[in-house]
């Protein structure tokens, strides 16, 4: 049924994406572990950045409460990982960050600009704080190992599998009419709501699908790391670099954050490693460059670019 | 209670911001099929009525009925998926898509479903009655100021409204393009929708509009038929000042 209409654009497209997949399965088997581990910050932070663009990218709001999510994930791994089955410690996890998601969702969408950012800042260092308190007072422990029995490669398949899950939901989000009602409501949220949209639960819905999948990203990577602490899991940091990630490629486009995950987790690698201590200067400068050299991100530049080639490629036709 | 011919009927609406009374005890009714001009000086609360019977603003007290249906204090949302659409005084299109998403706007978030095939057919009508035939696929923001109006119209008509609320529909354009928005909106009457329009122009109240109601400082102060309504002194006072309604 769908076969018969796809164009041959998609298709070869599709095609191509397949290959990508089966190929890049195969990593695991053919890098040593400092280009896997590479590989395992490579699709975390696409993971991250598509699914940060998937809210923020058609309704505009800016979240920085990436790492919230990311973090309840992570130390849903650190408590359960040990006493339950890991897909079931998934399951919780997801299940935890959407109804957070849900929770923040109904009570601040209808904050809008610069409140709803300050606000989702405070929510990651809220839970952070709640954590914290829950850790020192009640179970009596800061920080907890994690030590289940999950391999380097088994991050990255997950992480994988995860990636492609992600552009399949955002692809299936935007031909849905939830998808067509983010894009009214990024035009004008005034025309939505008096066209009949339902304004407050179509982005609540989406800021839901997003965070859920931010929580599993947390969930993944957790065994990363032997052990967790809140300032680990709850690191402000991954918020800005995923938000820079996502403006860098284009969050107006499913496949623009990638654009930006795969040069900046590069660059950050990069000069983390060179540069330790000027490391949050040097990405502040990224982040000026970027919002004022690409306003539109990659994604707008290739559109901008194929529009212009377009018009040439006319003109000479006429001529 | 409300008799069912009225598709509207707004009663004792107040709104006031601050201490500014916008909206003051305001009634009227309009009944199905009639063209009612709201008008009245700059200033005298007509878009804020408009406003709050659209749902963009809460009342402070009284009733909004959209067909015996109490229609106050809801979502605008809701109040599209009752029948009600509407336009903007500063026309309001989606820049960033082209007409026929426009017009899709209006259509698949309404009540009742419309289906696939079924939408393109009204799309490609609904721009054909405005005027828009053939242009489908230029982008919004690249229209002309009357083209721009005309799509908002066409998405305001898209959910098949019960009630058409047009906030200075005509304001702006110029005197060839007023002949046709005027005779745009006489089709509309013609096809037995109900309006509500706030209008500056007064050759398109008098050609359009059944009745008026007049509104100053957030009062109602004339209702009536358009003729009688515009010869009324009180209006004539409204509109011009004490002097030249004496004079």
């Amino acid at each position: 049924m769908t076969l018969r209409k796809m164009n041959p654009r998609t298709m070869t497209f599709g095609a191509i994406a397949l290959a990508a997949i089966v190929l890049l399965a195969f990593v695991p088997r053919m890098v040593n572990a400092y280009y896997l581990a590479l590989a395992i910050s490579l699709l975390q932070y696409t993971v991250l950045a598509t699914a940060w663009g998937m809210f923020s990218g058609p309704t505009r709001y800016v979240s920085l409460a990436t790492t919230a999510f990311f973090g309840v994930g992570a130390y849903t791994v650190a408590v359960l990982g040990e006493v339950l089955p890991w897909p079931v410690v998934l399951v919780i996890a997801a299940s935890l960050g959407a109804i957070l998601a849900a929770i923040v969702g109904l009570s601040t969408l209808r904050l809008s600009g610069v409140y709803f950012v300050i606000f989702t800042f405070g929510l990651a260092e809220l839970i952070r704080q709640l954590v914290v308190w829950f850790e020192v007072n009640k179970s009596r422990v800061l920080g907890r190992y994690v030590f289940v029995d999950i391999t380097q490669a088994d991050i990255y398949w997950q992480l994988l599998t995860l990636t492609v899950a992600v552009f399949l939901i955002g692809w299936l989000i935007t031909r849905s009419r939830l998808g067509f009602a983010l894009r009214i409501i990024g035009e004008d949220e005034t025309v939505a709501s008096h066209s009949g949209v339902n304004t407050t639960i179509a982005k609540v819905a989406l800021f839901t699908i997003s965070s859920t999948i931010m929580a599993v990203v947390g969930a993944i990577m957790a065994p990363r790391w032997t052990y967790i602490e809140p300032s680990i899991a709850f690191n402000a940091m991954i918020s800005f670099q995923v938000l820079i990630m996502a403006l860098l490629g284009g969050a107006h486009r499913l496949w623009g954050p990638i654009l930006g995950a795969v040069p900046l987790v590069i660059l950050f690698e990069l000069l983390s490693a060179r540069f330790p201590n000027t490391f949050t200067i040097i990405l502040g400068c990224i982040f000026l460059l970027i919002v004022y050299l690409l306003p539109r991100g990659v994604a707008g530049l290739i559109e901008t670019g194929k529009a212009r080639w377009g018009e040439t490629f006319k003109r000479r036709a006429v001529a | 209670m409300t008799a069912p011919q009225h598709v509207l009927d707004v009663e004792k609406l107040r709104r006031a911001f601050g201490g500014l009374v916008a909206v003051n005890d305001l009634s009227f009714s309009v009944a199905r099929g009639e063209v009612l001009g709201l008008l009245g000086p700059n200033g005298s609360g007509k878009t804020t009525a408009l406003n709050l019977m659209s749902g963009l603003l809460r009342s402070d007290a009284g009733a909004i009925r959209l067909q015996g249906k109490d229609i106050s204090g809801l979502s605008s949302f809701k109040i599209a998926r009752l029948g009600l659409a509407r336009t903007f005084q500063l026309v309001r299109v989606l820049d960033g898509m082209d007409c026929r998403d426009n017009v899709r706007a209006g259509i698949v978030f309404n009540k009742p479903h419309v289906r696939g095939a079924e939408i393109e057919t009204r799309i490609t009508a609904l721009l054909g009655r405005v005027g828009l035939a053939g242009q489908g696929h230029r982008p919004a923001a690249g229209l002309t100021y009357i083209d721009r109006k005309r799509l908002e119209l066409a998405r305001a008509l898209a959910a098949a409204p019960q009630l058409l609320l047009l906030d200075e529909w005509l304001a702006g354009l110029n005197p060839s393009e007023l002949t046709i928005g005027i005779d745009l909106i006489r089709s509309l009457k013609d096809d037995g929708i109900t309006v509500v329009l706030v209008e500056h122009v007064m050759t398109a109240v008098r050609a359009l509009c059944d009745r008026c109601v007049v509104m100053s400082s957030g009062r109602k102060i004339a209702e009536g038929a358009t003729a009688d309504v515009l010869s009324n002194p009180a209006v004539v006072e409204a509109y011009l000042g004490g002097a030249a309604a004496h004079a």
